[in-house]
């Protein structure tokens, strides 16, 4: 870290920083994540600026080490998103997130007709494109794409 | 095949669908035997359905089996605003296996979760209807005497008809030749056409069924609905070009068959039904066989 940089949201000591958030997206990570019920500290700032995505959004979770198959659910909506590992004020591991082969209760099935819709069962995808979000259904075997996606 | 669901179609791979024909054809035989006495199976009809109700019923009391349910939701607990969940734990505890039609798509997948007896889905809205397509099959076996290497009409509604989508990935294990013959605004979707691509699979596409009618073995009809058009005035353009009639078969093949899901409204005028060629009433007449071949695997019945 060079002197003249000044850091937006202050350094953890261990946790884990996910960076390059898109700014629109924050709240909804958070949500993902379950972060609204986590007891420890978390530092998050957003619409701070970033050449890649316009405004981009960070979190910093103390003491908290997320699971790959816990952290990928964000990748939906979060594709660009960047980990760092930090122990004892130094980055240990950077990792991407990667877009999961199953998604189970993110995202709203698009069928009006599906029964995920009208009962309380929660939704389950298979994902056929990662890259451009193509989601088959478990349930209603039609396909939910990125133009109609819905996060819940 | 022994104390699983079929939910859909691709549950069940090329072995199996060969097994239940096999089976099916010993019922055809033989078809009254009392292999289910004593035994309960539930057949709950979310959403009403003459024929395919009347022929799991009749498909079960031809095994010596009892059945209980209902034929629409008007007569069930669902009026008192009971959740489908619920229903099925209940029903399960009564009864050996269950044969539900619901209008919601993906209830039958969501039933076979929950329930601890098999389910059979008999329809889950627009999405599956696995025994309509095992009984078509077994009608294109019996009148073809083979399932490999034939040229399948598909015509109508190809873009909402689930018996067309389900039919077209069964028979895609068959080296099937496929025509499409639909309007434009009903074709059959990109993703099947990819399925198709990928199998190696020849299939064309026409708005007209005349040009080429004399190539077919087997003509699947389908209803072209009104509702289906976003522009009224394309319906009343296109209604009559999908319809059979008589003459139109002068040119087809001596093997060729005319199949049809049922209910047929005037996709196929009247003068066909005594042709040698229409197969429409035999083939639910076979839909009895291959139901009580489907229950007798899953419930692993001794033939």
């Amino acid at each position: 870290m060079t002197k003249d940089k000044i850091l937006e949201v202050s350094a953890i000591k261990d946790g884990t920083v996910i960076d390059h958030i898109p700014a629109e997206s924050l709240f909804q990570v958070i949500s993902i994540l379950k972060l609204e019920n986590f007891n420890g500290m978390i530092t998050f700032g957003t619409n701070l600026e970033s050449k890649k995505l316009g405004k981009k959004a960070i979190i910093k979770v103390s003491d908290v080490f997320f699971k790959d198959k816990d952290i990928n659910r964000i990748a939906l909506i979060a594709p660009e998103a960047k980990l760092n590992i930090i122990k004892n004020y130094s980055v240990v591991e950077k990792k991407l997130v990667e877009v999961p082969d199953e998604i189970t209760g993110i995202v709203k099935c698009v069928n009006p007709q599906c029964i995920t819709n009208h009962e309380r069962v929660t939704t389950r995808f298979r994902v056929i494109e990662k890259k451009n979000v193509k989601l088959r259904c478990h349930y209603c075997e039609r396909m939910t794409y990125k133009e109609n996606l819905e996060i819940l | 095949m022994l104390n699983r669901s079929l939910v859909s179609i691709t549950d069940f791979s090329k072995a199996d669908y060969l097994k239940v024909l096999d089976i099916s054809q010993k019922f055809e035989k033989d078809s009254y035997r009392d292999l289910l006495k004593g035994k309960v199976i539930a057949t709950l009809f979310f959403e009403p359905s003459t024929r395919t109700r009347l022929s799991f019923e009749s498909a079960i009391n031809r095994l010596g089996g009892r059945t209980i349910g209902f034929s629409d939701s008007g007569t069930s607990s669902v009026t008192k605003g009971e959740t489908l969940n619920d229903t099925i734990r209940v029903v399960s505890n009564y009864c050996g296996l269950i044969v539900m039609r619901h209008t919601l798509e993906g209830s039958a997948r969501y039933a076979s979760e929950i329930s601890n007896v098999p389910i059979i889905n008999a329809g889950d809205g627009a999405n599956q209807h696995p025994t309509q397509t095992l009984l078509d099959l077994y009608s294109i076996q019996k009148t073809q005497k083979t399932l490999d290497n034939l040229k399948v009409f598909m015509v109508g509604d190809l873009k909402y008809g689930r018996t067309v989508h389900s039919l077209l990935m069964a028979l895609s294990e068959f080296n099937t030749s496929f025509y499409f013959i639909s309007p434009d605004e009903l074709k059959i979707p990109d993703e099947y056409k990819m399925l198709l691509k990928n199998k190696g699979l020849a299939y064309s596409e026409s708005r007209d069924l005349n040009d080429t009618i004399g190539e077919a073995d087997i003509i699947y009809m389908t209803r072209v609905q009104k509702e289906r058009f976003s522009d009224p005035i394309e319906y009343e353009r296109t209604k009559n070009a999908y319809v059979l009639k008589n003459e139109m078969l002068r040119i087809t093949k001596e093997n060729m068959k005319i199949l049809h899901p049922l209910p047929r409204v005037n996709e196929i005028s009247t003068d066909v039904d005594a042709n040698p060629k229409a197969y429409y009433f035999q083939q639910t007449e076979n839909g009895v066989y291959v139901r009580q071949a489907i229950i007798s695997l899953i419930l692993g019945l001794k033939l």
